[in-house]
Parts: C-alpha cells; sequence; structure tokens
C-alpha cells in the first residue's frame, strides 16, 4: 500500500500504532536499544534504562578475563560535535558478568562479547546458561583494541569460524555488530549471513582522533579511538541502506542517533530496531522515551501501524 | 570557536600553593570553572600523564579558580607536580551542586574533601550559624582551617579540627565528633565530603536523627556525562546524578559505603 492511500485511510479511520518490533526472532516492545559501551555494567543501571523506555540493553562488549582498559583521557566531546572514545573495552570479564545479571528476570539484555578466536566465544557464552539473554551481539568492529573487534571483522575467514561456532553452541539469536575497518564491511556482513548469523548491528564507532593544539599531543591516551554521535550518522545511514540493499538480514541501526527523526531514517534505509549511546552523554536518559514517543506520534500521524511498515520503505521510493 | 564544554580546554598554572607536604593547590585563570557550584567538578587532563575528576577549588581572585590535589596515584602526582607556566586541560563543569539551607549548618570535610566545602563556604548567608569540622590524620596534613576562618568571619562560626593521632585539634575521627554534635543540636542542614567511610557514618548519624545531609561522592571516572558506567553507584550515576546526594537517598543504595568499582568494572569492598 503507497503512503499516500496510507494517509487518506488514517484521515479516516484511526490507525491503532504500536511501537513493538522484532529483529528476526528477536521481540522488542520498544525500538530504540542501548548500545553496546555505554553505561553497560550493573543490573541495577540496566533496570534504570529499561525503565526509561530502552526496548533493550547492549550490555559492555565482554572478554573472557576482566580488562581494564586504557587510561584517561578515555572520552570527550570532539569541538565541531560528537564523542571520541578510547575506552578500550574495559569490562569485568564474561564470568562475573554472567554471575551479575543472574537474578534479573525483568530487562531484554543482549550480551555483547569480544574475542580473538572462537572458543572465546564458545566460553564465555557457556557462563550465561543460567542467565536469561535475549541474544547475543558479537562485536566484530570495536575500532581501537588489538586482536580483537575490527581487525576480526576484516579477517572474513575468522569471522566464518566464530559465528558458525557461536551459532553451534547456543540457540539464543546472534547479531554481528559491524564497522568500518579496513576492508570491505559488506563482506564481513555476508560471510556472517552465510554461516548464519540472525542479524546485523551497523555500525560501531569509526577509528578515528583528536589533537590538541596548545600541547601538541593527541588527547587520547591511546592516541586513537572511536568516533560517535551525531556526525557518524549519515555514514551508519548509508551502510544499513547499502546492507538492507544486499542482503536479507534483519538489521539494528545504529551511530549518531539523538531524536525520533533520526530513528524513522534508520527504519526507512531498512533497519528494524536502533541503538543509540552518545545521544545520552548529550540528552541524558530521558532520550529513550523521547524518540519512543515521537516515532509513535510519527506513525499515528503518517498511518503506520507497525514500524515493519516503514521498514526499507526509502528504497522503494 | 564556541567553547565545548566536554572538549578540554587550556589553562596554564599561575600560582602553587603547597598547603601540607602532600596536598598543593594549584590555581589558574579561567572564567567558566571560577563560577561552578559547590559540589561541581571538573574532568582534569594533565597532558601525558592522565585525566581525573577534580572538585573545583575556589580562588580569592575574580575569574580564577584552583584544584587542591593530593598526591596519590600516578595521576594525582602528576596533578601535583605541574609547575607555574604548566598547561592542564579542563573539561565540565559537571555533576550537580549540595542544596544550602540556611539556619544552623554543619560542614564536614576530610583531606581534599574540604574543596567543595570551601565554595559551599561562599554561598552561606551572613545568619547562618556555621560549624565546620575538619579531618587529617596529623597536624602536619592540616590545611584550610585559617581559610574557612576567614570565608566565616561575618558569621557565628567554629572551625573545629580533629586529627587521628591527637597531634593537633581534637583527638580521633571526625566521624565521633559529628555523632556528638548532632546529637547535641539539630542541624538544617549537613553536608559531608571525604573518605566514603567518614560519609557513610555522617549520613547515618544525621539521617537517623532526620537531619537533612548530602555528600558529595567520589569514584573512579571516564567520561563525566553519564554514558562509560564507570562511576555507577547503584542505579546512580555519581557523575550525573550526583555527585551530591541526599541522605535519604543514600540510605537506600546498597552499594553507598561498602563498595566501589575497580577499572575494569567489578565490584570492591571499601
Amino acid at each position: 500500500m503507497n503512503q499516500l492511500l496510507y494517509s487518506k485511510l488514517n484521515s479516516l479511520i484511526k490507525v491503532e500504532s504500536s511501537i513493538a518490533t522484532s529483529i528476526g526472532k528477536i521481540q522488542l516492545d520498544k525500538p530504540v536499544m542501548l548500545a553496546s559501551g555505554i553505561l553497560g555494567i550493573s543490573l541495577d543501571v540496566f533496570n534504570r534504562l529499561y525503565t526509561s523506555g530502552a526496548g533493550a540493553v547492549v550490555t559492555k562488549s565482554l572478554s573472557t578475563e576482566p580488562w581494564e582498559g586504557y587510561p584517561n583521557p578515555t572520552i570527550f566531546s570532539v569541538k565541531g560535535g560528537g564523542w571520541i572514545n578510547a575506552v578500550g573495552l574495559s569490562n569485568p570479564g564474561a564470568p562475573n558478568f554472567a554471575k551479575m545479571i543472574e537474578p534479573n528476570q525483568n530487562v531484554p539484555i543482549i550480551v555483547s562479547l569480544v574475542g580473538s578466536i572462537p572458543e572465546d566465544f564458545e566460553m564465555m557464552i557457556k557462563q550465561f546458561e543460567n542467565c536469561k539473554v535475549l541474544a547475543y551481539e558479537l562485536n566484530l568492529s570495536c575500532p581501537h583494541v588489538a586482536k580483537v573487534g575490527l581487525e576480526v571483522g576484516d579477517d572474513p575467514e575468522l569471522v566464518k569460524k566464530i559465528v558458525t561456532t557461536v551459532k553451534n553452541t547456543t540457540v539464543v539469536p546472534v547479531i554481528a555488530k559491524v564497522g568500518l575497518g579496513t576492508s570491505n564491511y559488506l563482506n564481513t556482513v555476508s560471510t556472517a549471513i552465510d554461516s548464519g548469523i540472525d542479524a546485523i548491528t551497523a555500525i560501531n564507532t569509526v577509528r578515528a582522533t583528536a589533537i590538541d593544539v596548545e600541547t601538541q599531543r593527541p588527547i587520547l591516551s591511546n592516541k586513537f579511538g572511536g568516533l560517535s554521535g551525531t556526525p557518524i550518522k549519515p555514514i551508519a545511514l548509508r551502510c544499513v541502506y547499502e546492507i538492507s540493499s544486499k542482503y536479507n538480514v534483519p538489521i539494528i541501526g545504529c551511530g549518531g542517533i539523538s531524536t525520533w527523526e533520526d530513528a524513522i531514517e534508520f527504519f526507512l534505509a531498512g533497519a528494524s530496531a536502533i541503538q543509540l549511546g552518545s545521544a545520552i552523554g548529550d540528552n541524558w536518559i530521558g532520550v529513550f522515551d523521547e524518540i519512543n514517543k515521537g516515532i509513535l506520534q510519527y506513525m499515528q500521524r503518517k498511518g503506520f501501524s507497525t514500524i515493519k511498515d516503514m521498514v526499507g520503505l526509502a528504497k522503494k521510493s | 570557536m564556541q567553547r565545548n564544554h566536554n572538549h578540554p580546554t587550556i589553562v596554564t598554572i599561575e600560582k602553587v600553593i603547597n598547603e601540607t607536604p602532600t596536598v598543593r593547590t594549584l590555581i589558574f585563570s579561567d572564567e567558566v570553572m571560577s563560577n561552578v557550584l559547590p559540589g561541581q567538578f571538573a574532568m582534569v587532563w594533565i597532558p601525558g600523564v592522565n585525566e581525573l575528576p577534580m572538585s573545583v577549588m575556589i580562588s580569592q581572585e575574580s575569574g580564577k579558580a584552583a584544584f587542591t590535589v593530593r598526591k596519590h596515584g600516578p595521576a594525582s602526582t602528576g596533578l601535583f607536580n605541574v609547575e607555574v607556566g604548566g598547561q592542564i586541560g579542563v573539561r565540565g563543569p559537571y555533576g550537580n551542586s549540595f542544596d544550602l539551607k540556611e539556619g544552623k549548618l554543619l560542614l564536614v570535610g576530610g583531606g581534599t574533601g574540604l574543596v567543595p566545602m570551601m565554595r559551599l563556604l561562599t554561598f552561606v548567608k551572613s545568619t547562618d550559624d556555621v560549624t565546620v569540622l575538619i579531618g587529617a590524620k596529623s597536624k602536619e596534613e592540616v590545611f584550610f582551617e585559617d581559610l574557612a576562618n576567614s570565608l566565616l568571619k561575618n558569621n557565628s562560626h567554629n572551625v573545629i579540627v580533629s586529627t587521628d593521632d591527637g597531634s593537633y585539634g581534637e583527638k580521633g575521627f571526625v566521624t565521633d565528633l559529628v555523632e556528638k554534635l548532632v546529637d547535641e543540636t539539630h542541624y538544617d542542614g549537613v553536608y559531608v565530603c571525604g573518605p566514603e567511610i567518614m560519609m557513610y557514618k555522617t549520613v547515618q548519624s544525621a539521617h537517623s536523627r532526620n537531619i537533612f545531609v548530602q555528600a558529595s561522592l567520589e569514584r573512579m571516572m571516564k567520561c563525566g556525562v553519564g554514558i562509560c558506567g564507570s562511576c555507577c553507584v547503584g542505579e546512580d550515576l555519581a557523575c550525573r546524578d550526583g555527585t551530591v546526594f541526599d541522605g535519604d537517598h543514600l540510605s537506600k543504595n546498597k552499594e553507598f559505603g561498602y563498595f566501589y568499582r575497580n577499572k575494569a568494572g567489578i565490584l570492591e569492598n571499601y
């Protein structure tokens, strides 16, 4: 049904709109999730974010052992807008983390994992046997830690082995989070799909740096980090559009989303749900409900009854 | 370009004051930092060393601010060692501020926890009756006693120092003094900043007697804006929801007084 007809129908009958969505087998009451790396180390905070309107929370990327991450400065804002970070994947390690979220009943938690070899992921997933996990998200795209993240995502053979192993280890849906590395990210996407991945999150932060002109040195202790926030939104949107044009795979859009209009853009480009992080730094956690509300009002105004009705619509025009 | 408060702005240290053998105050010119509210903090970048959260110290001169730092780990020692002419980056200010009541006030500070207390003193009304408790390990680690007295010269006031070893002022822990004072007097507001155990006991002493009390919490921080999660205390983010919390709120928090998170985010006992 075309949009004009939708609008006309909507003026005649009140359409019941729902912001519930599904990413393949993953069901969400609300389409806006907390992106990985943001706030994700305490169950109390997860509960708070869920109550604040997050459809799901993605944990910090967990490794087999606890990681301390890099020394500060690790996060700051770029003068022209957006954030740059090289936290260095600090996390309590999968075993500690699994114990921490074991009591969870209500919050839809997506566990993000980072590792170098298939065995890392296998070991970590086994830690979560007694936990309620909505999905796993494989971090194949962190741009600032050696031997993991993008260095894995840029190696199709390794991606294939990891995804295949993970899919053989768990029945829980598995998402691959991709980003812009040195190889064509679409190869990572297609390899992950061929290996049985359930969904794709696009994109991670984009490798970047910032230099202080007074002291004439990079500000990040790690020199390089990842750029997030509004400056990368058009790039992320382009990637979602490209992936959805080329492959039949559920997509979660991520990158610089801070308003309901941004969210709608990602739906129209082909995403079934979205994630945000930097927007919390700018607007705090009220941003979830604000975007949910904006999406619902837009759907009612345009006559969409489900998120699905909008997914990929921009490609049809 | 307009100042981006979340990006380090470089300032130059103009004066260094040795407060004690381990504590220094570094003074610099910055209009934004000179006007922060009591309890607010900055993320302070020591180029080539680290970045750490620091409560912003007052300066007697307008347009100037300071950081009072105790050398402890590599980051604070790096800041301690910055000399006149040295450059550091500041971003912020971050966090909320104390809710200053009127009447009988009790301010409790331990070590560099006195910094927000000194700024709070610049906001008290001349009609307020103010008691300041300064806790230190020993005589040589006592600082800001004269400053507190001078800031309160127009008030009915009392500045009491207690040292753990009794080498100066009253002997014993400052929290024992708090317990005694709140037992004798119904304060309109109690404000505390210092080591967590000191804050925990002060909050307990005041809150159990239905006295309004606030504490400024310290946690490891990376972002300052509530996205990295390093500073979470229960469901609260010290940097964004705090650093100042009401005793009523804190008394329901399961982590306050007991746990902090290490660099990997694992809860550890105090």
